[in-house]
């Protein structure tokens, strides 16, 4: 049984503790910022492990193995990038 | 006790996702953010292969070394194609996100206008009521016959409102939308977590969204519009030659005389915009800047909010030609001074300086805050050819008595002058 209430409640905090941290960002740093936000948001990573890596019928975890490979690429891709980015800003 | 372990590794890989945007603040503290961005995922993915019901590790490894194998060549991309990068990759799943991008790419077939029709909102809203409507029918009844059927038509609505929904936003507000974009990311994780009872989904997927909500809510500040306008108002449907009252001409100035008039100057302001990007102008500018910084010209970059593509387009193409981000200031902080400024150098912008925004009521870019360029004393414009820019407004800025154009592509015009400064710096 899933507890949707502190889910909720969880999601709520971590929206507000979001706008506040976003809030402070420079704005120089936008483009990084999205590239950042985007690799985070393949967070999504923890799921597919446990769809392509459980015992479930193969057709599921071919499509987990799929989307794993998916966000991997997201993960990888965006913070090298990110980092790229961020190599580049010189005070002077 | 693999139980605790999970747990412990979301809280620690949450708190490591708040450092990571924390250090985002300042560009001294930002790689720190990402090393801390890079150990909060390896402890969500570590955790979560330890449990106990992961059993095929072969297909884990298979696919996590194929992602490294596609995505470390992708973040090789030049950085002019970062928003296209963005707007793909991140979105895979949302076919709003193929239609922006081949709108970014300037893809043939895909009109550049925003495309409206009578009736628009109308139709959208019915598509997506038809798929909200087959949704609750799945979820109440999954066994029926009919199910799977209903389930194609969901995922089919779903794309043709996705396309739909993008084809009447102009490419002016591609950074509104590419932020939204960005934020559904994340949402989508949020429900991913909600659905698997699994809290980093939760908190990460929520520390992404709120982002993408900041980002798209300062880029419809800086437009002067609200956020149902940008994704359900179509912008830029041009009220025809508004100024055909009096058609003034375009003067030309040559690159001597440009160059003349940098050289002279005390303050010089470059305003750049998405056409310094596409001709990859960025290190002539700096040979510019250089150039004139050599001769005790203060430069200074004024950075529109809504400048290029995507966020922070412009600072990153600056960063990238190794500008110092000291030289590089806000609209806000530079509009007071434009007065004091002997010359304005625009490099490929054209809404964010046009002065119809001020006063012109019928104008689509009415009320959008724009940096003031004509009020500097001189203002020099470089542009690609003689058509109106992204949003198709004619922009009065050009005909202003105390502007010189010159034509060409970018990166030509201001080698052109890096070219004649250089030569000519031995004669002074």
């Amino acid at each position: 049984m899933i507890d949707y209430w502190s889910m909720l409640f969880v999601f709520v905090l971590a929206t507000f503790i979001g706008l506040g941290v976003i809030r402070r960002v420079s704005r120089l740093l936008y483009t990084p910022l999205m590239s950042l936000t985007n690799a985070i948001s393949a967070i999504a990573v923890v799921g597919s492990i446990v769809v392509t890596g459980a015992d479930y019928p193969t057709p599921i975890r071919v499509l987990g193995a799929v989307a794993l490979f998916a966000s991997t690429t997201n993960i990888v891709s965006g913070f090298l990038i990110t980092d790229r980015m961020l190599k580049m800003f010189k005070k002077q | 006790m693999t139980h605790a372990i999970a747990q412990l590794a979301a809280v620690l890989a949450t708190a490591l996702f708040i450092f990571s945007l924390h250090w985002m603040n300042d560009p001294k503290t930002a790689r720190r953010g990402v090393i801390a961005g890079v150990t909060a995922m390896l402890v969500a993915v570590g955790a979560t292969w330890v449990q106990p019901e992961i059993v095929h590790h072969g297909w884990i490894v298979l696919a996590i070394v194929a992602g490294f194998i596609v995505g470390v060549p992708l973040s090789r991309v030049p950085l002019t194609a970062v928003p296209q990068r963005t707007a793909l990759l991140g979105f895979l799943t949302f076919t709003g996100s193929l239609m922006a991008t081949g709108k970014l790419q300037e893809v043939n077939w895909i009109p550049q206008r925003p495309v409206t029709y009578p009736g628009q909102n109308f139709v959208n809203i019915g598509v997506l009521a038809i798929a909200v409507a087959l949704g609750v029918l799945v979820v109440v009844q999954p066994t029926a016959a009919w199910s799977a059927h209903a389930f194609l038509t969901i995922v089919g609505l779903a794309l043709l409102f996705g396309v739909l929904l993008i084809i009447p936003i102009g490419g002016a507000d591609m950074p509104t939308v590419i932020s939204i974009l960005n934020s559904y990311a994340g949402l989508s994780a949020v429900a991913m977590g909600f659905v698997l009872n699994n809290k980093l989904l939760v908190t990460a997927g929520a520390l992404d969204g709120s982002s993408g909500l900041i980002l798209s809510i300062i880029m419809c500040r800086a437009m002067n519009r609200s956020f149902t306008n940008v994704l359900f108002g179509a912008f830029g449907t041009v009220k025809a030659a508004a100024v055909a009252g009096e058609q003034k001409e375009w003067k030309e100035e040559t690159v001597e005389g440009a160059a003349q008039l940098l050289e002279q100057a005390r303050l010089v302001v470059i305003i750049p915009g998405y056409g310094m990007a596409v001709a990859q102008a960025q290190h002539r500018v700096r040979e510019l800047y250089d150039q004139l910084t050599k001769r005790g010209v203060t430069v200074k970059f004024a950075i529109h909010p809504v400048a290029g593509r995507m966020p922070g387009h412009m600072n990153v193409l600056l960063a990238e030609a190794d500008i110092p981000y000291t030289a590089l200031v806000e609209m806000d902080e530079v509009n007071p001074e434009m007065p004091q400024c002997d010359v304005a150098l625009v490099i490929g912008a054209n809404d964010v300086v046009n002065p119809a925004a001020r006063y012109a009521k019928d104008s689509p870019i009415y009320g959008m805050p724009i940096i003031d360029a004509d009020k500097a004393r001189t203002v020099l414009a470089i542009k690609r050819s003689k058509k109106p820019g992204f949003a198709g407004i004619d922009n009065e800025l050009y005909v202003q008595d105390n502007t010189w154009m010159l034509f060409g592509d970018a990166k030509a015009v201001v080698g052109d002058l890096v070219k004649q400064l250089a030569g000519g710096s031995g004669l002074h």
